[in-house]
């Protein structure tokens, strides 16, 4: 990942060393400082790329999504438990909507977020340095799996299973996309727990071991609350990759924009919201707005849990782990 | 000191089962799609475009529509995060702004892929009027791979010696030419694993292409950047719960040829990767 630690300072040219008048001074010479100048330019323009794109991304779902305040009320927004975008007149209550994504993200996690972990020690911990090479690389290739591939083995593979198993009406429920989720979000806590787990000091440890614990003592009472930050970056980072998953939930949960009341019932998040309605509605019109708004919605979850889980990553840089 | 001991024991078997559990799924998804869809995968298939409404025919103009895609944002996306990473890492000063630089990078990362649907659509398609095409699919997908680039070239660069860069100043070149001809050659292999990256990850995605590039059936190849595509992706999707009927050799043979192409630059991505990281350690 990114981090800001070890980065040498940068060379820096002072004002004399660049136009000082050496002997050698030709045109050529001139024309590598032209170039120089430019090339620093562009690279200082190009280097705000990032700031620039998350602004315009920003900026463009606001300006969509703004004149939904002119058009219905925002209370009945937020708060309304009713979705009928198509009704007359219009219902826009995305409280279906949110309590869907949450109940489905919640349960990926309460998935994900232990096996992730316990993957996570064991390839560092256990593994034996070969077979743990193949099991990151493992990961590597479930995290590259496209999601849209994952949904459709869902849709043929999982929820047949899972209607049977717990025989309910319909397989496509908020419990199989919980699942597929799991699976989507488990890459992301592997990762960065295991970098984590590999953070902490071998001193620690061995400090440990040579007390008279034994390996399980020492990862629980040592390894664990040292890298207790990179555990919970690890987490959020799994949790926002869940809750903004699109194309799985899709096609998995059953797409019924209602209040869930169990797990096992069809359900409609957010994302699939947008996904599902974007195609068929009018450009301009309230519906559109509204999709746009739920947008907005999504896009600020994503910045709060981004910056939760830098601040943590930032505490297991900064050696700062408690 | 018994009970202890058990609990270690049994502890770890524990540990070791949760492994098991996590990994079998990931062996047996793609073995389990390389068993359904490779008795589809012909010449025809992927030659032949799709017939009698997708109940038929072969997969030629999604697979071309994507190769497309992909091909569009590797040339506008690798030379911008290239640019990011390496004011990141060489012409910085480390600082505040920096820091924030950083903070959007993530973010950018962590943005659902749907909601870069919706800001295509706001930006590329409405906005700037280049309505729902190749190029419009292109520019979204690229700010979607921006991170990937930056972070993997950053990597990259970091892990060029200081002293290379010194070697090449005390010889009176300027910053640029110490870039262009030492720093980056150094770093190619960071880009190339960026770039691969990114290639898996714009043939993987559907949410963002839904409404700006992808259309659900057309009968040519688009002629222009300005005309809509299909895409193996969303073709994936539509054939999976939009066509009633869709003759399951069809949709596993689709979904095997998006996995191995994604899969395969994946694994070369890994391997490059795997062979820069030991030919750079000093």
């Amino acid at each position: 990942m990114i981090e800001d630690t070890n980065v040498p300072p940068p060379l820096v040219h002072t004002k004399a060393r660049r136009d000082a008048p050496g002997p050698e001074s030709s045109a050529r010479t001139s024309r590598a400082h032209i170039m120089d100048r430019l090339m620093a330019w562009v690279i200082h323009v190009g280097g705000s790329i990032s700031l620039i794109a998350l602004l315009l991304i920003f900026f463009f779902l606001l300006r969509e999504a703004v004149p939904l305040a002119r058009e219905y009320n925002l209370v009945q927004f937020l708060t309304g438990r009713s979705w009928y975008p198509t009704s007359d007149p219009e219902e826009f209550g995305t409280l279906p909507l949110l309590l869907g994504s949450l109940w489905v993200t919640f349960f990926a996690c309460v998935f994900a977020i232990p096996l992730g972990v316990t993957s996570a020690v064991f390839i560092n911990k256990l593994a034996p340095p070969g077979l743990r090479n193949a099991l990151k690389f493992a990961v590597e290739m479930l995290a590259a799996i496209p999601s849209v591939v994952l949904g459709f083995i869902g849709l043929i593979f999982l929820a047949p299973l899972v209607k049977n198993l717990f025989d309910l009406p319909t397989g496509l429920t908020g419990l199989t996309g919980a699942i597929m989720l799991a699976f989507m979000a488990l890459p992301t806590i592997i990762t960065i727990a295991e970098d984590a787990i590999n953070a902490v000091p071998r001193s620690y440890q061995e400090a440990s071991l040579a007390l008279g614990a034994n390996r399980w003592q020492t990862l629980v009472g040592v390894v664990l609350p040292s890298a207790r930050s990179g555990i919970i970056a690890a987490s959020m980072l799994g949790l926002g990759r869940a809750i903004g998953e699109t194309m799985t939930v899709l096609m998995v949960t059953g797409n019924a924009p209602v209040i869930p009341e169990t797990i096992a019932m069809p359900l409609r998040t957010m994302t699939a919201t947008i996904a599902q309605e974007m195609g068929e509605t009018v450009q301009g019109g309230s519906h559109y707005h509204a999709l746009f708004a739920i947008g907005l919605m999504l896009f600020g979850i994503s910045f709060l849990i981004n910056l939760i889980s830098d601040i943590a990553l930032n505490r297991v840089r900064s050696g700062r782990t408690r | 000191m018994m009970n202890a001991r058990v609990k270690e024991r049994v502890a770890f078997a524990l540990m070791t089962l949760c492994t098991v559990l996590v990994l079998i799924p990931v062996l047996l998804i793609p073995l389990y799609i390389l068993a359904r869809g490779i008795g589809a995968l012909s010449w025809e298939f992927l030659t032949q475009p799709p017939r009698e409404g997708m109940l038929a025919g072969g997969i030629m103009p999604p697979l071309v529509g994507t190769l497309m895609l992909v091909f569009g944002v590797i040339v506008v996306a690798v030379p911008l995060g290239v640019l990011s990473a390496v004011y990141l890492s060489e012409y910085a000063r480390q600082g505040r702004w920096v820091r924030i630089i950083r903070l959007a990078i993530i973010n950018l990362a962590g943005v659902p892929s749907v909601v870069y649907g919706l800001f295509g659509l706001g930006l590329f398609v409405l906005f700037l009027k280049l309505g729902t095409s190749l190029i419009s699919g292109i520019l979204t997908l690229s700010v979607l791979v921006l991170p990937i680039i930056i972070t993997s070239t950053e990597e990259a660069l970091r892990v060029v010696p200081q002293s290379y860069r010194e070697a090449s100043y005390a010889m009176g070149a300027t910053r640029w030419q110490t870039l262009s001809r030492i720093t980056l050659p150094q770093a190619l292999g960071g880009i190339i694993t960026g770039t691969i990256l990114s290639i898996g990850r714009a043939a993987g995605e559907t949410a963002p292409i839904m409404f700006t590039a992808a259309a659900f059936d057309l009968p040519h190849l688009p002629k222009s950047v300005k005309d809509p595509i299909m895409a193996l992706p969303y073709h994936l999707y539509i054939i999976s719960t939009q066509v009633p009927d869709a003759p399951p050799r069809i949709q596993w043979g689709t979904a095997l040829v998006l996995l191995l192409l994604v899969l395969s630059m994946s694994l070369i991505a890994a391997l490059v990767r795997a062979r820069v990281r030991k030919n750079l350690r000093w």
